[in-house]
């Protein structure tokens, strides 16, 4: 299969976005007042509000900074203004983003006060949104793309259906030389030895075993019922699902037939090199979308069967259901729809090639369902409280 | 027309693709394009809800993607709704 190309942003690190944001990056809760007040005044740039950024330490900090910095170098970026209550952390974003070779500028609200810093961030935040919308799309290859999968509102359609159509998609990509990453440590469960069979070599199996280890053993510790409302859930149940097995089953059928996974992230993390990698994130959708926006993934596959209705800022989310009343009662949500496997008329085969047919448009500039509704949620992962 | 799948040909339980009525008999496929035999639905079963494709007994291992997905905690007869009432994972 010839690797389709798209019109996309090549930006000065050679990595390739899809979209040409300018964000006003908040370090901190308290902060967000004055990035919507300059995304208020500056059209064409985004604010990006969150709950946290203060008081949190160790290795929740570190997760802290690398969503922060990773959100900020994303390809789908081209610009960014930080605000944050103080200087320290702010320029630390600053310096991390400032590694891409981007336009970046940090404010901070101390010994100035919410309105000086607005009137100062509008004023760069103009200067970069004018350049921004001077760059060109130019002509780039799919191989060239990040890609993320992660699936939501499960039932027995998207094991069918939606699901092994964005495996289809994974392994003609991937065989192409793109990157592309899945998750979803604890919704796993149940297939985990199906997934280790997956990993492309002993030391990658390992760690994966490990990261899902210590989910397990959290769950174990914590649980106070047998879990057989919570995985699966009622959604999940009303849809069909009946056992955690079951679930976990059509969940990896988005890791495609034959791809093995190169390497096992951080949650947040960029991958270092092409070819699937799994990474440790949440299963709740909007979450996990945002560690991978973090990590450098520039297009999101979303496969649904209830109806997830989730986007995310700055990584566009494809959605494609198989489940014929969600396609008819919540069309305005989905991007593509491969109910047609159900019905025995459309083959997987030909389901992932609609769906790479509507990557490509989408890395060309069209607007996702979610994109066009405006869903932009950004949320932080946490690990524990903070100090 | 089809009124149910299954995913490999050791399934025994196939996923209703529309809505079933009791009563009705009706045919399903594999997703490889293999046709299974006509068989009477026994109770009504939603769209993405499970046939059983035989009679299970307690105790008995459900196979869905050719894996095993659970034990049957209550009887079922050939046709009948497959799901949490009568189905449980082996693992809490």
């Amino acid at each position: 299969m010839k690797t389709p190309t798209f019109l996309g942003y090549r930006r000065k690190n050679k990595r390739v976005g899809i979209r040409n944001h300018v964000i006003i990056l908040p370090v901190d809760d308290i902060s967000n007042a004055a990035c919507e007040a300059v995304a208020n005044n500056v059209k064409g740039t985004m604010a990006l509000p969150h709950a946290y950024g203060r008081l949190q330490f160790g290795e929740d900090l570190e997760l802290f900074f690398r969503t922060m910095i990773g959100t900020g170098s994303n390809p789908n970026v081209a610009a960014v203004i930080v605000i944050g209550i103080e200087p320290g952390w702010t320029q630390r974003i600053v310096d991390g983003i400032a590694k891409t070779g981007k336009p970046v500028a940090g404010f901070s609200i101390e010994r100035h006060g919410d309105l000086q810093t607005i009137a100062d961030a509008a004023r760069k935040a103009k200067e970069y949104v004018q350049w921004a919308s001077e760059l060109q799309r130019e002509e780039c290859s799919v191989d060239e793309l990040y890609i993320s999968v992660k699936c939501g509102e499960s039932d027995t359609t998207t094991g069918l259906g939606s699901c092994p159509a964005v495996g289809n998609v994974i392994d003609k990509t991937v065989a192409m030389g793109a990157t592309a990453s899945f998750g979803e440590t604890t919704e796993l469960t149940g297939g985990e030895h199906i997934v280790k069979a997956k990993a492309a070599t002993p030391a990658v199996a390992a760690a994966f075993m490990k990261v899902w280890n210590n989910y397990n053993d959290m769950v174990m510790k914590e649980k106070t019922d047998d879990l057989s409302e919570s995985q699966p859930t009622k959604g999940n149940i009303r849809g069909g699902l009946t056992t955690i097995e079951e679930k976990a089953m059509g969940n990896i059928e988005k890791l495609g037939k034959k791809t093995k996974f190169v390497g096992v992230l951080k949650p947040a993390e960029a991958p270092t090199r092409k070819g699937l990698w799994f990474m440790d994130t949440s299963s709740a959708a909007a979450e996990a979308v945002t560690l991978w926006a973090a990590s450098g993934a520039v297009v999101h596959l979303f496969p649904t069967g209830q109806g997830n209705i989730i986007g995310n800022p700055i990584e566009p989310v494809i959605k494609l259901s198989a489940n014929p009343l969600t396609c008819a009662t919540m069309s305005e949500h989905i991007d593509l729809d491969v109910s047609a496997i159900l019905r025995g008329e459309m083959s997987v085969d030909q389901a992932g090639d609609k769906l790479l047919a509507m990557v490509v448009r989408t890395a060309s500039g069209r607007l996702t369902a979610a994109e066009a509704l405006g869903h932009r949620e950004f949320v932080m992962t946490k690990l524990y409280r903070s100090a | 027309m089809i009124s149910f799948l299954m995913h490999e040909k050791q399934d025994t339980v196939g996923v209703a693709v529309v809505d079933l009525k009791a009563g009705q008999v009706v045919q399903g496929r594999s997703l490889h394009g293999k046709a299974s035999p006509r068989l009477k639905v026994l109770s009504d079963i939603p769209l993405g809800h499970k046939i059983a494709l035989q009679a299970f007994k307690p105790g008995d291992t459900v196979f869905k993607y050719g894996v095993d997905i659970g034990k049957i905690v209550a009887p079922i007869k050939k046709g009948g709704h497959v799901h949490v009432h009568n189905l449980k994972t082996k693992r809490w």
